[in-house]
C-alpha cells in the first residue's frame, strides 16, 4: 500500500458513500474517477433529503401550517449554511438557482437589462478566458450578440495557464464585466484571482467567478476573492443535482433588475406593474428546488465536518501522486499543468493516437469511470490541437489505490490498441 | 464491443483520404468530437468512390472503412438498403442478433452489432453512414436542378 502524507482516512469516509461499493461488469469494483462531472453523495445527505420528503414536505414562504413553516425553516436554514460555508457577509447575498449555468446566465441577464452604471451595451466590452466551461462562454456570447458589446478573452500558455501578459490591453476602460473560472474543469489550473481582480477593479469592471470546480475542493471565501459574483453548483460537492448558488454583493443585488418573474419574487402585483421583493427572493421566482437546497445544506455540513483545508490537502497529495504515476505511462501527455502546484484534482491527458472514447470504453470494461470528450470546454481542445481528452478527477474519497488501478487500466488500453 | 474486425478496420482503414467527389459533407459528433469529411462520386447510379478524412474513435473510423468497402461499386438503391439495414441494427439496443440474411447484406458491418448496446457509441458508428446519406442526397438533388 502506498503511503502518502496528507491523505484523509478514506477507509472511514468511503463507508459514507454506499455507491463506491458497487460492482460492475461481472465482478469489477467501481473506481469512480469522474468527480469533476459530478460527485457521489454520502448517506448523510441522502438521509436528510429522504427525511425532508417523508416528514416536512410543503411549499415554502406562504403556508401558515406547520409543514410549511418547517419546510421554510429548512430551506432558509440551508441558505445560512451555504452563506457560512463561503464566508458571505450576509445570508441575503446567497441566491439559489438550479445549477452554476443558471447562476452565470442570471448575472449575464441582470447586466443586459441593467441601467447605468452596470449596463452592458455596444460601447462596452466583456472579458472571459479561453479555458472557460461552455456555461461561462455561451451566456456572454448571447449577451454580446444581443447588446453589441465586444467579447474578448485571455488566451492560454502552452503549459495550461492563463496568458495574462497583455492584461492591460484585454481588460480596458471599456470593460464592464470580467468572468473567469477559478479552477478549470479540463486543465485543472487554479487561476490567479488577485491579479485579475486588481486589474478589473482599476477599470471599474465587475468580476464574476465560476467556482464550480473550487467550492467542492478547497476553502472558498467570497470576501477574500474580491469578486462581485461567485457561481457554483451543488451536485459536484456531495449535494443533489438541481441546486446551484449565485453569491452576489448586496448593493449589486439591490440595484440590478430581476431576470425571471413570477411568484415569490414580488412585493405587490397589480395588472399594470409590480414591485419586487428584496434579494435574494427577487431572483428566486417560482417554487424553488426546496429538497435540493436542504440536501445542499446537508452536503455543506458534511464537508465542513471533514474540513475543506483537509480535503484540499488530500487532493493535493493525491494529484501529486497521480501526476507522477501518469507520467510513467508511455505516450501519455498531460494537457494542463504538469505539476500539482496551483492545480486542482482534475487531470486531462491524451494517450498516443488512441482516441479518448476508446480509452474510456476500455477503462470502463475494467470498472474505471473517467470522462472523455471535450468536457464542455471545446476551445481548450482547439487551442491544444486535440480532438478530446481523457480526464480522471479525484475527490475526498479517492485513494492512491485507485490511481494505481487507473495506471494499470491505461497499460491495458495501450496493449489493446497497440 | 471491440470485435477483431473492427480493430482491423481501425488499424488498416480502407479507402481513407480525400479524392475527387461530386459532393462533400462535413459531419461531427458533438458529444465526443468525432469528425468526418466525406465525398461521394457517382457514375450514373453506381457509386464510383466514397473518400473520407476524419478523426475520431476506433468505432467511427472503422465504421467509415467498412462503409467504403461495402458501398463502393454498388448501385445507389442497393447501398441505401445496406445503409437502412445498418441503421436498424445500430438502433436495436443490442436486441437484434444478426441472422444470415442480415449478414449477407452487411458483411463486415455486422461486427458493429455489439456497439448498439452502448448508447453513447451508436452515434460514432453511424457518423460516416449519415454523412454518406447526406452527400449522396446532395449529388442527386443537384442533378435534378441541373
Amino acid at each position: 500500500m502506498t503511503h502518502i502524507p496528507g491523505l484523509l482516512d478514506t477507509d472511514a469516509i468511503r463507508k459514507d458513500f454506499p455507491i463506491l461499493d458497487r460492482v460492475v461488469h461481472d465482478g469489477k469494483k467501481i473506481v469512480y474517477l469522474d468527480n469533476a462531472a459530478t460527485s457521489q453523495k454520502p448517506r448523510q445527505v441522502l438521509e436528510v433529503i429522504n427525511e425532508y420528503y417523508e416528514r416536512h414536505n410543503a411549499n415554502v414562504h406562504r403556508g401558515v401550517h406547520v409543514l410549511a413553516e418547517e419546510a421554510t425553516a429548512l430551506y432558509e436554514g440551508a441558505r445560512d449554511k451555504v452563506a457560512a460555508f463561503i464566508n458571505a457577509p450576509s445570508r441575503d447575498e446567497v441566491i439559489f438557482t438550479k445549477n452554476a449555468s443558471e447562476s452565470l446566465n442570471l448575472v449575464a441577464n441582470m447586466l443586459g437589462w441593467a441601467e447605468e452604471p452596470y449596463r452592458v451595451d455596444r460601447d462596452t466590452e466583456i472579458v472571459i478566458t479561453e479555458m472557460e466551461h461552455h456555461s461561462n462562454i455561451v451566456p456572454w456570447q448571447l449577451l454580446s450578440q444581443r447588446t453589441g458589446a465586444k467579447l474578448k478573452w485571455f488566451g492560454l500558455t502552452d503549459d495550461g495557464r492563463l496568458d495574462l501578459s497583455a492584461i492591460e490591453e484585454v481588460i480596458t476602460e471599456k470593460t464592464k464585466v470580467v468572468s473567469f473560472v477559478l479552477v478549470s474543469n479540463i486543465l485543472g489550473t487554479v487561476n490567479p484571482v488577485e491579479a485579475i481582480v486588481r486589474r478589473a477593479q482599476q477599470v471599474g469592471a465587475l468580476v464574476v467567478i465560476d467556482a464550480s470546480q473550487a467550492a467542492p475542493h478547497m476553502p472558498l471565501d467570497v470576501q477574500s476573492l474580491g469578486a462581485d459574483f461567485v457561481a457554483f453548483t451543488g451536485h459536484k460537492m456531495c449535494g443533489p443535482d438541481g441546486i446551484g448558488v449565485l453569491w452576489g454583493r448586496q448593493e449589486l443585488l439591490e440595484d440590478l433588475p430581476p431576470f425571471l418573474g413570477g411568484g415569490e419574487m414580488i412585493e405587490t402585483v397589480s395588472m399594470h406593474s409590480s414591485t419586487y421583493a428584496p434579494a435574494p427572493h427577487k431572483f428566486e421566482a417560482g417554487t424553488p428546488p426546496i429538497a435540493q437546497a436542504v440536501g445542499l445544506g446537508a452536503a455543506v455540513d458534511y464537508l465542513t465536518s471533514i474540513g475543506m483545508e483537509r480535503i484540499a490537502q488530500h487532493e493535493h497529495a493525491l494529484t501529486e501522486y497521480a501526476i507522477k504515476r501518469l507520467q510513467e505511462v508511455p505516450d501519455l501527455k498531460l494537457i494542463g499543468p504538469v505539476t500539482a502546484e496551483d492545480r486542482g484534482a482534475a487531470i486531462s491527458f491524451t494517450l498516443g493516437d488512441i482516441h479518448p472514447h476508446d480509452v474510456g470504453q476500455v477503462l470502463d470494461e475494467q470498472g474505471i469511470a473517467v470522462r472523455v470528450g471535450h468536457h464542455c470546454a471545446r476551445p481548450v481542445c482547439l487551442r491544444y490541437g486535440i480532438p478530446a481528452t481523457t480526464r480522471a478527477s479525484f475527490y475526498l474519497y479517492s485513494t492512491p489505490g485507485e490511481v494505481d488501478a487507473l495506471i494499470e487500466g491505461l497499460e491495458h488500453v495501450r496493449n489493446f490498441f497497440g | 464491443m471491440y470485435q477483431d474486425v473492427i480493430l482491423d478496420h481501425y488499424k488498416h482503414p480502407h479507402g481513407r483520404g480525400l479524392r475527387d467527389g461530386d459532393a462533400e459533407v462535413h459531419h461531427t459528433n458533438p458529444t465526443c468530437g468525432d469528425e468526418i469529411t466525406l465525398r461521394v462520386r457517382l457514375d450514373g447510379e453506381r457509386i464510383e468512390d466514397v473518400s473520407y478524412e476524419g478523426q475520431g474513435c476506433s468505432i467511427s473510423q472503422a465504421s467509415a472503412s467498412v462503409l467504403n468497402e461495402l458501398l463502393v461499386g454498388k448501385e445507389v438503391a442497393e447501398a441505401r438498403k445496406i445503409q437502412e439495414t445498418f441503421l436498424e441494427l445500430m438502433q436495436s439496443k443490442g436486441q437484434i442478433e444478426p441472422d444470415d440474411a442480415m449478414e449477407e447484406v452487411l458483411e463486415d458491418a455486422v461486427a458493429f452489432a455489439g456497439v448498439s448496446k452502448y448508447p453513447a457509441r451508436v452515434k460514432c458508428a453511424l457518423l460516416s453512414w449519415m454523412a454518406w446519406k447526406d452527400a449522396t442526397a446532395q449529388v442527386l438533388s443537384e442533378r435534378k436542378t441541373a
